[in-house]
């Protein structure tokens, strides 16, 4: 049975990829961080959002891609996925789309250098267009956090 | 009647009942003649009977009202409180509070109590003496006597009210057949009657007319300064009222209730409603059960009531809000704070100062409204032990102390397990059989200490027993066993270590599996659970004299004050609960003793921690300074100097949660928003000293 999604869509180089709008609670510009010690290298440190302490993701360095500037087009996108509340730092955000569930396909094993299990599909988008969807939880999956936190100490 | 709105308020209310019911009955247990107790939880009990009739919780109201009857045969004095009596009401209390428990989770409320009725009931008929203790089913008939004594109370008001002069009616009201809303004309006429004067006593009882449970007819008996006449007029004038029968009784007519009542007691007794038709004489007041005015009326002559605190019951949640709100105001305040001081201006400074002011106040009171006196825990724990002491065949005093100290409700509300943990196994595995403690020397009753106090930040918990402490070898045997510890570590450890073996998960020591501890999943869970709440806990021993556990809690404040630092472009705050000093020292005086940098201090040397270091601040390090600022913490009694780059001030700060995804940070022990919005970290001072 096909269903209409809303997706928004944002970039990360030169692929779109897209979380469900009920996932996320508000797009933010670029601000300043405060940077946390001892953390994973894509935790870029907390943000004050309206009163409520959240910590920010680089979603570059969290797939393994290498990190750019921050420009004025950079977002930070304030998801929220099971009990977590974070922000996404993404290249720019600047679509939402209506999406049919028949246009969604199984990931391939890699896209854009991100690994499968961080994906939840892929959808074709317009003429050549492709959009990848986000599995949030995978990408805020704490084991995987807190092994990267106990190699981040033995470094 | 929409029914569920009251639902909350009736649950509050009869876990309240509930908790007196308990606390009264064991101070009862001590002092079994104090009939003052009795009057107490006598009126507990006839409260909650009437809130679960009303709220249609049949099952509650039934076994309420069957306590009722015991506990009135006790209060005057026809009933001698024994031990069976005592485990029976207590057996009620429990089958209450799952009833209440069934209820909270969205139950009906149901639950089959006919065993503790029939035991009740043979209290009530003293069968339970002859019949030995589990009296399978006593006779439906036994049931009503206690209307009797509660008339005796009635009657001595009714008897009084004639000394003083004032008439005494029996009045007995019918509704016409056709009255769609009997319940509601009822209503109307007991409202002319206590405009007019006071229902001493009605039959069906209030609660049973307010639900319609009567048929056309309920009397009452009625003091009043208005004659006659007057009052049937008024009665009258209540629509859909057929007739209203006035007698007026007086001294003989009340001898003669009082006679026939007294003959009645052996006899076997009235059912309620067969009594509300009954005539004016004796058979009336024999039956039912108290009534609202009754109740009133103890209250009313000054019985030993304590007096409650005026309450009002808030949605916690809302409290949350407004810890929020004002937290954001805070920051604000800072905010502006640091704008007056900027602009200069004498005006603003003023009316920020005096803002500044009002919000401390504020924020005094928010605060408090958070806290509740841990005696909320503590209470329900008397009873517990006495259980577990008596299932074990042990002589148990518990001994609480400082019960009035105060701890964040969050914190409250977690911490009654791990604590009822701990008791049971002090009870269980702390003190030892009496055989055991008269050949040791000591006297055949054990105590079990529980004793909270506040200390700087935190707030312990002890519980402390006197019986045969830990014996380790079986511990470092046990720990072996089961494949905790190998045989070599095993030989290296202190004894303090070997005590804390307790917490270590799948370990007991008990020999036989207890129903009361002893299945190995009691300490290590007590342990995580005080972990996750932010606090520790140890156990110390003396063989032969006892085992203490202590539990350190945070109070949870959300509100600190703290001493502001920066660190290069970073601001970090510490708790001003943990700082000792601040001081500026000079690098030449920082000595590396085996290669740990220490410092001397006034007169001990301490261990200096780079802050900078420690949280690989980028854009600064102190080494390049001639001159270091530190800050001097402490953790228990060790000290150290933490080098900082600069001291920004002292401030109130709002503690913020960094939220679920980032947990675990090393010395972080949570976020604060600065008056110019900007993030800073919380450091947690205990981390850094090892």
């Amino acid at each position: 049975m096909s269903e209409e999604k809303k997706v928004i869509v944002f970039a990360l180089g030169s692929e779109q990829y897209g979380v469900e709008v009920e996932a996320v609670k508000t797009i933010e510009r670029m601000q300043p961080m405060t940077r946390v010690p001892k953390c994973p290298e894509f935790i870029k440190g907390v943000i004050n959002l309206r009163g409520v302490v959240i910590p920010v993701i680089d979603l570059r360095s969290r797939f393994g891609l290498p990190e750019t500037e921050y420009t004025d087009n950079t977002r930070i996108i304030i998801v929220s996925a099971g009990d977590y509340e974070v922000g996404l730092i993404v290249d720019s955000a600047n679509d939402v789309i209506d999406l049919d569930t028949d246009q969604i396909d199984n990931p391939p094993e890699v896209v854009g250098g991100i690994k499968a299990k961080y994906l939840r599909g892929i959808a074709r988008i317009g003429d050549n267009g492709l959009l990848v969807l986000l599995n949030l939880e995978q990408v805020l999956n704490k084991a995987e956090l807190l092994q990267l936190s106990a190699f981040h100490e033995e470094e | 009647m929409e029914l569920s709105q009251y639902l909350s308020m009736f649950i509050d209310e009869s876990r309240d009942h509930l908790q007196a019911m308990n606390d009264n009955l064991l101070s009862l247990e001590s002092n079994p003649q104090d009939i003052g107790i009795v009057h107490n939880i006598f009126r507990s009990a006839h409260t909650l009977k009437g809130m679960s009739a009303t709220m249609g919780f049949e099952d509650l109201a039934k076994l309420t009202h069957e306590m009722e009857n015991v506990l009135d045969l006790v209060r005057n004095n026809k009933l001698e409180m024994d031990s069976f009596i005592f485990d029976c009401i207590f057996k009620s209390l429990d089958a209450l509070e799952t009833m209440v428990e069934d209820i909270i989770q969205g139950g009906t409320g149901k639950a089959d109590v006919t065993d503790i009725v029939a035991s009740l009931k043979s209290i009530v008929t003293g069968e339970y003496k002859t019949s030995g203790a589990a009296a399978g089913t006593a006779p439906a008939a036994a049931q009503a006597p206690s209307g009797i004594e509660v008339d005796e109370y009635q009657f001595s008001v009714l008897k009084q009210s004639i000394e003083a002069g004032h008439t005494v009616f029996y009045i007995e009201v019918a509704v016409r057949d056709d009255c769609v809303l009997k319940a509601a004309r009822a209503y109307m006429v007991f409202d002319v009657l206590e405009q007019n004067g006071e229902v001493v006593k009605s039959t069906p009882s209030v609660q049973d007319i307010e639900q319609e449970k009567f048929d056309r007819t309920f009397s009452v008996y009625y003091i009043s300064r208005l004659d006659k006449a007057a009052l049937e007029k008024a009665i009258m004038n209540v629509s859909e009222i057929e007739t209203a029968q006035i007698v007026q009784v007086d001294h003989d007519s009340l001898a003669e209730m009082a006679r026939s009542s007294r003959e009645q007691l052996g006899a076997e007794a009235q059912q309620e409603t067969a009594a509300a038709a009954a005539a004016p004489a004796a058979p009336a007041s024999a039956a039912s059960s108290a009534s609202s005015a009754e109740q009133k009326k103890p209250a009313a002559s000054a019985q030993s009531a304590p007096v409650a605190n005026r309450t009002i019951r808030v949605d916690i949640e809302r409290l949350d809000a407004l810890m929020n709100l004002f937290s954001e105001l805070l920051i604000d305040r800072v905010r502006l704070e640091q704008l007056a001081s900027e602009v200069r201006r004498s005006d603003l400074t003023e009316t920020v100062e005096h803002m500044s002011r009002v919000s401390s106040d504020l924020q005094n009171i928010v605060l408090k409204l958070r806290m509740e006196p841990v005696d909320s825990v503590f209470n329900r724990f008397p009873r517990m032990v006495r259980d577990v002491a008596k299932t074990l065949g042990k002589k148990v005093d518990l001994v609480i102390s400082g019960a009035d100290t105060e701890l964040d409700r969050t914190v409250i509300g977690e911490i009654g397990d791990p604590l009822v943990h701990l008791l049971r196994n002090s009870v269980d595995h702390g003190i030892e059989a009496i055989a055991d403690r008269l050949a040791a020397g000591k006297s055949e009753t054990g105590t079990v200490q529980l004793r909270a106090f506040h200390s700087g930040n935190h707030v312990f918990i002890e519980v402390e027993d006197d019986g045969a402490g830990i014996n380790r070898p079986k511990v470092l045997d046990r720990a072996v066993k089961n494949g905790i510890l190998t045989q070599e570590q095993a030989g290296r450890m202190t004894d303090f270590e070997i005590d804390q073996l307790l917490f270590a998960s799948g370990f007991s020591t008990a020999d036989k599996i207890s129903d009361i501890s002893g299945r190995g999943v009691g300490l290590d869970v007590v342990k995580t659970k005080i972990e996750s709440l932010g606090g520790t806990v140890q156990v110390q021993s003396v063989p032969g004299k006892g085992s203490k556990f202590s539990v350190q809690l945070p109070l949870t404040l959300s509100i600190i004050s703290a001493m502001l630092v920066k660190l290069g472009s970073e601001k970090y705050a510490l708790p001003l609960s943990s700082i000792v000093e601040t001081a500026a020292v000079k690098q030449a005086n920082i000595r590396t003793i085996q290669g740990n940098r220490m410092l001397e201090f006034r007169g001990a040397v301490i261990p200096v921690v780079s802050l900078s270091r420690v949280f690989d601040v980028p854009d600064f390090d102190e080494s390049a300074e001639a001159e270091t600022e530190i800050v001097v913490i402490r953790k228990g009694d060790k000290l150290a100097a933490v080098t900082v780059d600069e001291f920004i001030g002292q401030q109130e700060i709002v503690l913020k949660s960094l939220g679920n995804y980032l947990t675990n940070l090393f010395a972080i022990s949570g976020a604060t928003i600065l008056g110019d919005g900007q993030v800073a970290l919380i450091v947690d001072t205990n981390a850094l000293i090892k």
